[in-house]
């Protein structure tokens, strides 16, 4: 963005203007004690911000989204080190089986005698872990795909394409199926149910950055960083990859949303992460077996799912609102 | 028009031979089709294990296999499953009970996101569109099995109870071994459908609602509404005639394009029910290495979602004259 700004400004016009942004008159008394006012330079003068200021700001004033980011960071830290805290393990058995939640078992107990919620904090440590390192890599992998493909066109950009039409057109919980299936001795460990569903969800950030390399590289700027002998490396990642950062990081939020709904189906269906270890998924299909006897271990660990992916889908709501406010339209 | 469609059907030809390799690949590399026969104990003789394999062309090198399977596969020829049945009729029978569920979900997400959109566009920041964006996202975070299992253990099965007769059915696609006339048939699929049909048709309709919303509100900020509201149309007359006859036409894209979803929401949702569809299908080839049964279940599926977005495209252009097929 920085190569876009004039550059003949002098540095004391942007000292003027560049008031620190939350030095409005009359929020602060001291303002009123401070030098008398002189007249102006300029009649209206704007305290200068930059990108990145102005979108945490008009994230913040979405209250639903600041929200959401608050209860999903707390569940996120708690599914992470909640089960070292808490008193029982996951593997461990207790005397009580079956019982109904109690302050003593807040999320009761199952037939074996498992602790609920230990069950419920190692399924969802496992979830989030999986998600987590899913949107790292399919961004990541994405992100750089996606711009070789929108910039250079040509041959990569034909085999990403053919490769996402083929992600298209076969339901995509199938693929993974497949995909868990071949590595099937592995697929029971995280690790390897994060690197199937990556090896997928990539597909959809290429396709968003590609798209917006494809507008990026007709603009001036960009011919303007190439007539300056700037070198496609740099143009790539200096002046087009932080114009798309807005899409990307909106589509990195919503990918996390997306892996956890998948990797709770894959293990639902019993080809994602497998006993002895267990995830939210997974709890849910144990959960279902005793659905009228034991309600308890079918609710908590889907409702889990949806407090997990609610929050991530608003605060991805409230990012893409905050990148691109020209979408929140007012009525005509 | 006609030439359009030619045109669109070459084109797509490509694209499903090259998925075609692609899933080859996929599912050749996916585990030993021969496994559960050679840890058998006693194991069976040599000779056995290579006749098997001469039978499913395991000792031909992987493009001999590839060619052999793709120019029988669109002879008609799928092959046989590891038991020995023939894949097409099977494949087909399970086709046609998922096709029962998607169809009646897809009418019945289209139903519910269009008037959720369109009421949360025509009353924009009121009460009822807070309520109806709330529910979307409720439903674009919820996993489709819980859903599925929230409305079969506590909603059907209680009903039953209070009934005390079964009132909805909640296991299977069809009361096995059924005999009656055609309408008593058809009544005992309804009672099957219902709850996996609304399980999955909530799940889907969910962004397609935000999506209407947005292409209303597009549409009723254009010109030709305010105009047409100017020279005197009553509101409900603008709403109707002209804004959401233009509103609906972009939803055809999206439903064709999430067409693939929804057949993988079918697959689990199936399983909730224990539906004998496509899904169960799947999961018992994958877990059996059945080869063919598993290669023939994604290459029917794409061919599929390929010509779903076919006639999407052509309706499309039917909708919107200004399309062109250029």
């Amino acid at each position: 963005m920085a190569d876009t700004r004039p550059r003949g400004t002098p540095p004391e016009a942007s000292v003027s203007e560049g008031r620190a942004p939350d030095t409005r008159p009359g929020e602060h008394g001291a303002q009123v004690h401070e030098v008398p006012q002189t007249v102006p330079e300029r009649e209206f003068t704007v305290a200068r911000r930059s990108q990145t200021q102005m979108v945490v700001r008009r994230f913040l004033a979405h209250r639903l989204a600041v929200a959401s980011l608050i209860v999903l960071l707390l569940v996120i830290v708690g599914s992470l080190v909640g089960g070292r805290l808490w008193k029982y393990g996951y593997a461990d058995i207790t005397d009580e089986f079956s019982t109904p939640p109690s302050w003593e078992h807040p999320m009761g107990t199952d037939d074996i005698g498992h602790d609920s919620m230990a069950r419920i904090l190692r399924g969802s440590q496992k979830s989030v872990q999986v998600a987590l390192l899913v949107a790292l890599l399919s961004t990541t992998l994405g992100a750089v795909l996606g711009a070789l493909a929108g910039y250079y066109r040509g041959a990569v950009d034909s085999v990403l394409m053919r490769f996402t039409d083929l992600v298209l057109t076969v339901p995509a919980i199938a693929i993974l199926a497949v995909l868990a299936a071949t590595v099937a001795d592995r697929a029971g460990n995280w690790f390897f149910v994060a690197l199937v569903l990556a090896a997928l969800l990539w597909t959809y950030i290429a396709r968003v950055v590609r798209g917006q390399f494809l507008s990026l590289r007709e603009k001036e700027f960009v011919e303007a960083a190439r007539a300056l002998g700037a070198s496609d490396r740099r143009i790539i990642f200096r002046h087009m990859l932080p114009n798309a950062t807005g899409a990307i990081i909106v589509n990195a939020t919503i990918t996390v949303a997306v892996a956890i709904l998948l990797e709770a189906a894959l293990s639902y269906l019993g080809v994602g992460i497998r006993p002895p270890d267990t995830s939210l998924g997974l709890l849910v299909q144990d959960g279902q077996q005793a659905a009228t006897t034991r309600p308890w271990l079918f609710y908590f660990p889907g409702l889990i799912i949806i407090i997990i992916a609610l929050t991530v889908n608003f605060v991805g709501d409230g990012l893409r609102d905050a990148f691109d406010p020209t979408q929140t339209r007012v009525r005509a | 028009m006609a030439s359009f469609i030619v045109r669109r059907l070459l084109i797509s030809i490509p694209v499903v031979l090259l998925s075609s390799v692609l899933m080859f690949l996929l599912v050749a590399n996916s585990g030993d089709p021969l496994a559960e026969l050679k840890s058998r104990n006693p194991p069976p003789p040599p000779s056995v294990i290579e006749l098997r394999e001469k039978e499913l062309n395991l000792d031909k090198p992987l493009p001999q296999r590839y060619v052999y399977w793709v120019t029988h596969f669109f002879r008609g020829d799928m092959g046989k499953s590891i038991d020995g049945r023939e894949v097409r009729p099977l494949l087909f029978r399970r086709l046609g009970v998922t096709m029962r569920m998607v169809t009646v979900a897809l009418v019945l997400a289209l139903v519910l996101a269009i008037v959720a959109g369109v009421l949360s566009a025509v009353r924009q920041y009121t009460v009822t569109d807070y309520t109806f964006t709330f529910a979307g996202f409720l439903f674009l975070s919820t996993p489709v099995f819980w859903l599925a299992a929230l409305l079969k253990e506590y909603g059907a099965i209680r009903l039953n109870r209070l009934f005390d007769q079964q009132v909805i059915y909640t296991v299977g696609e069809a009361t096995p071994n059924f005999e009656g006339t055609f309408a008593e048939r058809i009544a005992d699929w309804a009672g099957h459908l219902f709850l996996p049909t609304l399980a999955l048709a909530l799940i889907t309709f969910a962004s397609w609602s935000r999506y209407q919303r947005s292409t209303m509100l597009d549409v009723l900020s254009s010109d030709y509404i305010r105009l047409a509201r100017a020279k005197g149309l009553s509101r409900s007359r603008v709403m109707i005639r002209h804004a959401l006859r233009n509103a609906l036409i972009p939803l055809t894209t999206v439903a064709a394009i999430d067409f693939a979803a929804i057949l993988g929401g079918a697959v689990i949702t199936e399983r909730v029910f224990s539906w004998q569809g496509l899904g169960q299908l799947l999961l018992d080839g994958i877990r059996e290495n059945d080869v063919n049964v598993v290669l023939a279940w994604l290459m029917v599926t794409s061919i599929l979602v390929v010509v779903f977005n076919l006639i999407a495209d052509v309706l499309y252009g039917v909708l919107d004259p200004r399309i062109r097929y250029g």
